[in-house]
């Protein structure tokens, strides 16, 4: 079935998929991880606050990044950062960003909105007893959530956390609008130098596949492992 | 020491606390009791500013409560409080719950909050539970540790929030036994309890609310001897012969 297909293309091109797509993949993936719980905690915990001066903000901001196609946000911020980033240091022209910095950028400010609904459930999901046990014996708000409720808000959450980041992983083969050599961008040139469009192109799903799924089976692993005595 | 001043509260249109005015002195037990829903577990929160109110005045060691100005975490970390679910932190081991609070808000040193968290633990015995995480321990044992935690920030006053309200019947004594003698070294205490055998051996007086109310504040012997409200008559006589 297979015999008009030449699969020698992978074996040849391996390297270049690998050390050069995969490794931008994987470290956009990490990058924009890493930034986007850290913003997501903050939005969320903006989110929460009484006051409607902190959470309207944080809440249009949700709002707006989840009802946008992540194609247009990553295509919009590549052509809007340079001259944002100059405005912002007050330079004449725009910086130079490159695209691999602008996709950190673009991806970390949009799965923040995602990670922050994930957090604001876990914080929501430590009783308001333990909030009050923090005040009661002096911490202030910044170290009641740093010492009690944010630890143990991650923990409930890590499963679902990661279970982003693997959509994240998926998400990021979109860069290629922008030409970048991710996996899928790596895959895609090396399918139309030798146009071998679909060996390429299923490799690239196996690989995808692959990785998601052993990623999502280790979350599962973990999230026995993980859990609180209560 | 403790000195509560007129207090209200609302809840949207529903008033918890109506008109509260009641003293603590220092080294006084004072114990808080009425039926569900009164409004005692409302009042207690009041003193450490755990639910704010929005009249009358609340006085701990001279520092109003309520006022904009007062540093609630300084004021909280020299009043102990424990409450009816424990809150210990369940992620941290039974010392690091000892240490938490005294590094980070009083500026010990890991080791002297060690010691210090040590000692404590060896007071309510439990010295050999300091490794274990709180959802290792009983219910009894759980408290002991959150009033040790209390303890160790060297209180000026203990606030007990329904502590063994939460219990298994023969963990209460293990508790109450701490507490007695707690009070009875004398340490001011607000206590907010059903446990009247508790009020009768160590409490000063005797504190009885209804509906927001403070409708008895009386000596202990005064208190379980002739209390002068129905209200309390009718409580006393429910939940002293069953």
């Amino acid at each position: 079935m297979f015999g008009g297909f030449d699969f020698d293309v992978i074996q040849r091109s391996f390297a270049y998929l690998f050390r050069e797509g995969m490794v931008f993949t994987v470290t956009l993936t990490l990058l924009a991880m890493s930034g986007g719980i850290v913003l997501g905690t903050l939005l969320a915990m903006m989110r929460l606050s009484s006051h409607a001066f902190v959470s309207a903000p944080a809440g249009a901001y949700v709002n707006l990044m989840r009802s946008v196609p992540l194609v247009l946000v990553i295509f919009w911020f590549y052509f809007l950062v340079p001259w944002l980033g100059g405005w912002v240091i007050g330079a004449r022209e725009p910086i130079k960003v490159g695209a691999f910095w602008s996709c950190v950028i673009t991806f970390t400010l949009f799965e923040a909105a995602y990670y922050c609904e994930i957090m604001r459930a876990g914080i929501q999901s430590i009783s308001r007893g333990q909030v009050a046990a923090g005040y009661a014996i002096g911490l202030n708000y910044w170290q009641t959530m740093g010492h009690v409720v944010l630890p143990q808000a991650f923990r409930n959450m890590t499963p679902v956390l990661l279970t982003q980041t693997v959509i994240l992983f998926q998400d990021t083969s979109l860069v290629y609008v922008l030409s970048v050599t991710d996996f899928l961008g790596a895959a895609a040139k090396v399918a139309n130098r030798d146009h071998r469009l679909v060996e390429m192109y299923l490799f690239a799903a196996l690989v995808y596949f692959t990785v998601s799924f052993a990623a999502s089976y280790a979350v599962r692993r973990l999230q026995s492992r993980i859990a609180v005595i209560r | 020491m403790i000195s509560l001043r007129n207090v209200s509260k609302w809840f949207g249109n529903f008033q918890v606390l109506n008109n509260c005015s009641t003293e603590v002195a220092k080294g006084e037990v004072v114990v808080v009791c009425g039926p569900s829903g009164s409004g005692k577990s409302t009042l207690i929160k009041c003193v450490n500013g755990l639910e704010p109110f929005q009249k009358g005045e609340v006085l701990v060691d001279g520092i109003s409560v309520g006022a904009a100005r007062t540093d609630l975490p300084k004021l909280r970390s020299r009043v102990g409080m424990v409450f009816q679910h424990f809150e210990l932190f369940p992620h941290m081991s039974v010392l690091a719950n000892l240490t938490l609070a005294q590094v980070k808000v009083l500026g010990r040193t890991p080791q002297s909050a060690q010691s210090k968290g040590l000692k404590l633990l060896e007071r309510v015995g439990l010295t050999a539970h300091k490794d274990k995480f709180p959802g290792q321990l009983s219910g009894g044992q759980q408290q002991r540790v959150a009033i040790a935690r209390a303890l160790c920030m060297d209180p000026i006053a203990m606030l007990f929030d329904e502590p063994t309200s939460a219990l298994d019947p023969e963990m209460i004594n293990e508790v109450l036994d701490v507490m007695v003698e707690l009070a009875q070294e004398g340490m001011t205490m607000m206590v907010v309890t059903h446990e009247m055998g508790f009020a009768n051996k160590v409490a000063h007086r005797v504190i009885f609310m209804d509906e927001g109310k403070i409708v008895e504040d009386a000596p202990k012997d005064e208190f379980f001897g002739t209390p002068r409200s129905e209200r309390a008559q009718l409580f006393l006589s429910k939940i002293l012969h069953h």
